[in-house]
């Protein structure tokens, strides 16, 4: 009877995430690669493509260029995680919550931005220093983008861990920067890979920043998919690439995936608050660095957003304009702002569902046997970061109306495409650090007679909350600022999104629609921070007690 | 030679240290006794370096601290939940400080199986953190702390997370341990049976301030201060009036408050006359203790509630008179 | 150069709200047309086409927008609803359609242009249908003789110019010789037609004007420091005077103008582009009926609305472009603001589809390595 129980408890989830994955993922980009290499023979197909020299220096560009993107983020964004979780100061939960906002902003949007402070700063060539056009306005790019993702994932994780243990190496006769390297970052080594990883693939599938910051001669594997697949309509070579894609980041995610398991090591979560602790030129130094990476260029959208057109000065009419319709939408901005929020809401509660009976797959298999399952799932899972929106947009039409309803033009495609993209955030908050509870934390619960699903709810769920909430973040950012595949997949009209709108609306010459689309963009990202910083209170709220 | 002076450190509007000052000697083992909160592991932070002084210093042999980062002073610092480093296995926590000091590889295998004997885990060194006890997590703690031969030990309540039977035996185990070794000791403890087992003297903080400090002895018989006396668990703290006043009669201390131990009282049968000063009262609650009784005495005049200790069974309502031996009483500075 | 507006002929200023009442009555004429064209092709199946309750669903790209009021007008006609689904740009949209040829997600796309025209027909993505509207369509819209295609609107890719960086001494250029006269030197900016379907667009319009010679044509805008962005947005907003950038020469559109007046800020009477005419490329879009489509009937009775009054007149201020049919009305924006070619570049479709991988590669190796 238990073992029935037991079993039930990892098949049904296992079963419920394998269906949802199955049918979502990997069949639509199982049917892409298949229609795609079945005519020559994958062999013939793939061999072309690694056989030239373009391609293969394509695929080398998107590899290098993916891993420096991640080494600078980790090294920008990991001190501040730092800063985060070790002190407190007023206004923490602010900035982590902005942190957050360069997610939902178009790459067109953050690229006028970038343009704009090279212009400002004299960096778009003629000066000392060009940036425009360069490897580096795409390496900046990938870290003021993906900096939150260092910034919360490993902060989260830090601020769990017990800082004495620090200050015990310090009294031990370490300096700070061999306490870093040998007690912090060894314990913090889970949340590191986890986060590297999402940023890699981020990185690595990047597409707007690459065509517009890196200029028309640079190209990735992923705007290679584009340009063959849409552009060239030769699905022979795009299924070729989303195969070379495929197995890039499979190879990654493994290793990383080693990695994580590798270090993690259970340690009492800090049930306590850690003592306050001296702010001191760490914190300004930090607290500077992020404005200027991430404040810099959402300050320019800010003043765009305010600027009254060519005539100079200031104004709010941008923002008044969000509620009056121009022509080229079906409806207004703001309406567009409250179809994204539609979308978003079901996506992250998709992304909470699946990603969270997943981490119960991948954390109790790696309890009790089924080992295989638990890693096979904490690959899988993390697949769509790194798959191209052109794949999936196009497995979805491929595959989606084989069962007994045509879904390829449903509207509930949009949330579960972007809850697809969700939840690997989800599963990478939450593993590492359910991976690093003490088992004797919940070996204590049981003797205190908590039932299983008890501890589950009492200790996992305690440790979790603060995981939760960052997973839940960045899952409802993704789906608010998701681009690719929505356009992707036919909608009705009415349906726009305020990523789609912005487009539409920086699509066509004018001042005014131009001033729109920036106050657009602002009040895209204040709905963002305001949705993180109430879900951050509800995951600090949830946190210690046990 | 410790010497904190004039140690102040606040966390906003609240002062964790308020003027601080502080010897102690070399080969001395100090036990600072407090409430938590009242600031006893900041205490021990500062000295350690690891939280700045807003005002005041600390000084080892008269050099003053305040420019040395943490990991050159040279001291030893254990935490309550150990703080064990949980990715190295027993034998790595214990040889890190040597490690830090660069001590080559071969001492440094000695020194950590002899400190590992000396804490009574001999042959543990390949044993992975989260598989030891309490009390074994405990020692390894112990054993990282000393086998760098720290100048100074800070001990922040090294017996907090065990029960109480474990704890006794391991106060006692850690008192002989660390005077065997002639070590300089700070340790904090908010148990006051602990603090006086370990300590040559005692420190009682309060709110940031060191309210009195002595000789275990000292600080029992004669606690200055009411909140003192009232946590080192004196349950009789009276305010004396002029000439002695008390609510039931009067006793030969100066006005103030005062403290009457309870085991100051003897009982006396109401025939015999003596000049002891006499409380009389009507028995209210008794608790048999083993080898003795503890009552709480409703006194006649007055209605004053005294907490006494008596060899003699007595039971609920009796009315009964002791006498008060005038050396277990003391007077308390306000 | 000719800085006279060329008009379409049927717009004569005739005030919009007037055109309403004609409307309904076209539209009537025309779901008539219709239903009688239906009858005279012969109806397969052989049932009558009483399509009053059905739906219809067009595929579209992003960009696609009409009134509402218009498809209201078209189901208050004929009983038809009309659904629509917009997915992607006009690229994007053709690899879609001909991933899902045979098996559509919907009866009629509309958005297909010359660039892409050959692909859609080579992939067997339309079923053929002549519309009774054509008719009033000038003959040179039509590219597909077996009617898979039907015209519905037209916009010209032309360089645009910030007004106030030339006059005395530089005029603004003329024709496409001027941009390699170092004159001009470092004023362009351009799509690439690997990314941007203006930027090809463009590379035709050279190609089509200099034939074989369009290679060192290109060699020379390179020299005289041409910059290429990837998408439009970058190049307008970007590099253009508009923007703030330094670069007086673009790539856009012949609409560009009256946009830059109807959303200008503050409001303005003439705009602060203009358009080079002699440098236009002409991009047509079509619509057609999709092969395997659920309701045929209603695919091609919406195909015929596309070519009325009703539906032409509301196309160019909500997608700035132009009606292919000579008696729709433009708006007074367009009359004063936009400037059509009256001899626009143009290559055959069937050209393009088969050279278009192998010129956007020479252009590459040409401009960008």
């Amino acid at each position: 009877m238990r073992r029935l129980a037991r079993a039930v408890i990892l098949v049904l989830p296992a079963l419920a995430v394998g269906g949802f994955m199955a049918l979502f993922f990997v069949w639509p980009i199982g049917g892409v690669i298949a229609r795609g290499l079945g005519g020559s023979g994958p062999a013939a197909v793939l061999g072309d493509v690694l056989g030239s020299e373009s391609h293969r220096s394509v695929i080398w560009f998107t590899v290098w260029q993916a891993a420096v993107s991640t080494a600078l983020t980790v090294a920008v964004a990991l001190p501040a995680a730092g800063a985060m979780a070790r002190l407190q100061f007023r206004g923490q939960r602010i900035v982590r919550a902005l942190s957050t906002v360069p997610f939902v902003l178009p790459t067109v949007v953050v690229a006028a931005a970038f343009e704009g402070l090279f212009d400002r700063f004299n960096l778009s060539g003629g000066g000392a220093l060009t940036l425009r056009h360069t490897v580096w306005a795409i390496l900046l790019a990938h870290v003021f983008f993906n900096y939150a993702v260092v910034l919360r994932t490993v902060g989260a994780h830090w601020s769990a861990l017990d800082a004495r243990v620090e200050d015990q190496a310090r009294v031990l006769g370490a300096s700070r920067l061999k306490v870093f390297r040998r007690v912090v970052l060894p314990r913090l080594a889970p949340s590191i890979a986890a986060a590297s990883a999402i940023v890699f693939l981020f990185s690595f599938t990047s597409f707007g920043v690459v065509l517009v910051l890196g200029g028309p001669t640079r190209a990735t594997i992923e705007t290679e998919i584009y340009r063959y697949a849409v552009t060239r309509i030769d699905l022979e070579t795009a299924a070729a690439l989303a195969v070379v894609q495929l197995v890039a980041v499979v190879a990654l995610v493994v290793v990383s995936n080693a990695l994580e398991r590798r270090r993690a090591v259970a340690e009492p979560a800090a049930s306590f608050a850690n003592a306050p602790r001296r702010r001191g030129l760490g914190l300004v130094v930090n607290l500077a660095l992020m404005a200027a990476i991430l404040g810099l260029p959402i300050a320019v959208l800010v003043e765009r957003s305010l600027a009254a057109g060519r005539g100079g000065g200031y104004t709010l009419r941008n923002y008044n304009a969000l509620a009056d319709r121009v022509n080229l939408l079906p409806d207004t901005a703001l309406a567009a702002l409250r179809n994204s929020l539609t979308f978003a809401v079901p996506a992250t509660s998709l992304a909470l569902l699946v990603g969270g009976a997943a981490t119960l797959v991948v954390i109790r298999s790696g309890r009790r046997g089924g080992r295989g399952l638990g890693r096979f799932f904490d690959v899988g899972l993390t697949l769509p970061l790194g798959t191209s929106a052109v794949t999936v947009g196009l497995g979805f039409l491929l595959v989606l109306n084989r069962g007994p309803i045509d879904i390829r033009t449903s509207v509930i495609i949009v949330p579960i495409a972007h809850a697809v993209v969700g939840i690997p955030f989800v599963v990478r908050t939450l593993v590492p650090m359910l991976r690093t509870v003490n088992p004797r934390t919940r070996e204590a619960a049981a003797v205190l007679g908590a039932s299983p699903r008890r501890v589950q709810r009492e200790v996992d769920l305690r440790v979790a909350a603060r995981g939760l909430a960052v997973g839940a973040g960045f899952a409802f950012a993704v789906s608010l600022g998701e681009f690719g595949a929505t356009s992707f997949i036919p909608r009705r009209p009415e349906t726009l999104t305020a990523p789609l709108a912005l487009f539409r609306l920086l699509g066509t010459p004018g001042e005014t629609l131009r001033g729109q689309a920036m106050a657009l963009a602002v009040a895209l990202m204040a709905l963002t921070a305001v949705a993180v910083f109430v879900m951050d209170l509800w995951g600090d709220s949830r946190r210690g007690g046990f | 030679m410790l010497t904190v002076s004039g140690a102040t450190v606040a966390f906003g509007r609240v002062k964790a240290l308020d003027l601080i000052d502080l010897e102690v000697a070399t080969g001395e083992i100090v036990a600072i006794l407090g409430p938590s909160g009242c600031g006893k592991s900041t205490l021990l932070r500062a000295v350690a370096g690891l939280q700045p002084l807003d005002t005041g210093e600390v000084r080892w042999d008269g050099e003053d601290l305040s420019g040395l980062p943490v990991h050159r002073r040279d001291f030893g610092l254990m935490f309550q939940e150990h703080a064990l480093f949980p990715h190295r296995d027993v034998a790595a926590n214990v040889a890190f400080g040597l490690r830090m000091q660069k001590m080559e590889a071969a001492s440094r295998r000695r020194r950590v199986r002899d400190v590992l004997a000396l804490v009574g885990l001999a042959g543990f060194e390949e044993r992975q953190i989260a598989t030891l006890s309490g009390g074994e997590a405990q020692r390894v703690a112990l054993a990282r702390s000393l086998a760098p031969k720290p100048q100074l030990l800070m001990l922040d309540e090294p017996l907090g997370s065990l029960d109480r039977p474990r704890r006794e035996e391991l106060t006692e185990e850690l008192r002989s341990l660390l005077r065997g070794i002639g070590i300089t000791v700070l340790h904090v403890t908010h148990d006051h049976d602990e603090a006086f087992a370990v300590g040559d003297r005692v420190a009682v903080m309060q709110s940031g301030r060191i309210a009195r400090i002595g000789t275990p002895a000292d600080i029992w018989h004669d606690p200055h201060r009411g909140e003192v006396a009232r946590f080192l668990g004196h349950a009789n703290v009276v305010t004396v009036g002029e000439d002695g006043a008390v609510p039931w009669g009067r006793l030969p201390v100066p006005a103030g408050p005062a403290v009457v131990r309870a085991d100051a009282f003897s009982r006396v049968d109401d025939s015999v006359p003596g000049d002891d000063p006499v409380v009389t009262g009507t028995v209210a609650d008794v608790r048999f203790r083993g080898d003795r009784f503890e009552l709480r005495l409703r006194t006649d005049p007055g209605d004053f509630e005294l907490l006494v200790r008596d060899p003699h069974p007595a039971a609920t309502g009796d009315r009964l008179s002791y006498t008060i031996d005038p050396a277990k009483m003391a007077g308390l500075s306000s | 150069m000719d800085h006279t507006p060329s008009r379409i002929p049927a717009n004569t200023g005739a005030p919009r709200r007037s055109v309403c009442l004609g409307r309904r009555a076209v539209a009537v004429a025309a779901v008539a047309l219709t239903v009688i064209a239906a009858a005279c092709s012969g109806d397969r199946s052989g049932r009558s086409e009483d399509l009053t309750g059905t739906t219809v669903t067009l595929l579209t790209h992003d960009s696609f927008y009409l009134s509402p009021e218009t498809f209201e007008a078209f189901t208050l006609q004929t009983g038809i609803e009309v659904e629509q689904l917009a997915s992607g740009d006009a690229g994007a949209l053709v690899a879609q359609a001909c991933l899902t040829a045979g098996e559509p997600l919907g009866d009629v796309l509309f958005g297909i242009d010359n660039t892409f025209l050959q692909r859609g027909l080579d992939c067997g993505m339309f079923e053929p249908h002549e519309s009774p509207g054509l008719a009033a369509v000038p003959d040179h819209f039509e590219l597909d003789a077996e009617h898979r295609v039907t015209p519905v609107d037209f916009g010209d890719v032309c360089l645009n110019y910030w007004v106030d960086a030339f006059g005395d001494p530089l005029p603004p250029p003329s024709s496409l010789d001027d941009l390699i006269d170092p004159a001009y030197a470092d004023m362009l900016v351009v799509q690439s037609p690997e990314t941007s379907s203006p930027g090809l667009a463009f590379l035709l319009a050279t190609i089509a004007r200099y034939g074989d010679g369009w290679e060192d044509y290109w060699t020379a805008l390179r020299d005289n420091g041409v910059s290429v962005t990837a998408g439009w947005e970058d190049a307008y907003y970007g590099e253009f005077t508009a923007g703030g950038g330094d670069r007086p020469i673009v790539v856009s559109y012949a609409s560009s103008p009256p946009a830059e007046v109807i959303y200008a800020d503050p409001p303005v009477e003439e705009p602060p582009t203009g358009v080079v005419t002699a440098s236009c490329y002409r991009q047509i879009e079509f619509a057609g009926v999709l092969a395997g489509a659920g309701n045929p009937g209603g695919a091609r009775a919406l195909i015929d609305f596309m070519l009325t009054e009703t539906f032409q007149n509301d196309v160019p201020l909500n997608m700035f472009v132009f009606p292919v049919i000579d008696s729709a009305t433009l708006p007074p924006e367009f009359v004063a603001h936009a400037q059509i070619a009256e001899d626009p570049f143009m290559l055959d479709p069937a050209e393009v589809e088969a050279q278009r991988n192998g010129w956007t590669d020479r252009w590459v190796e040409i401009v960008l390595r």
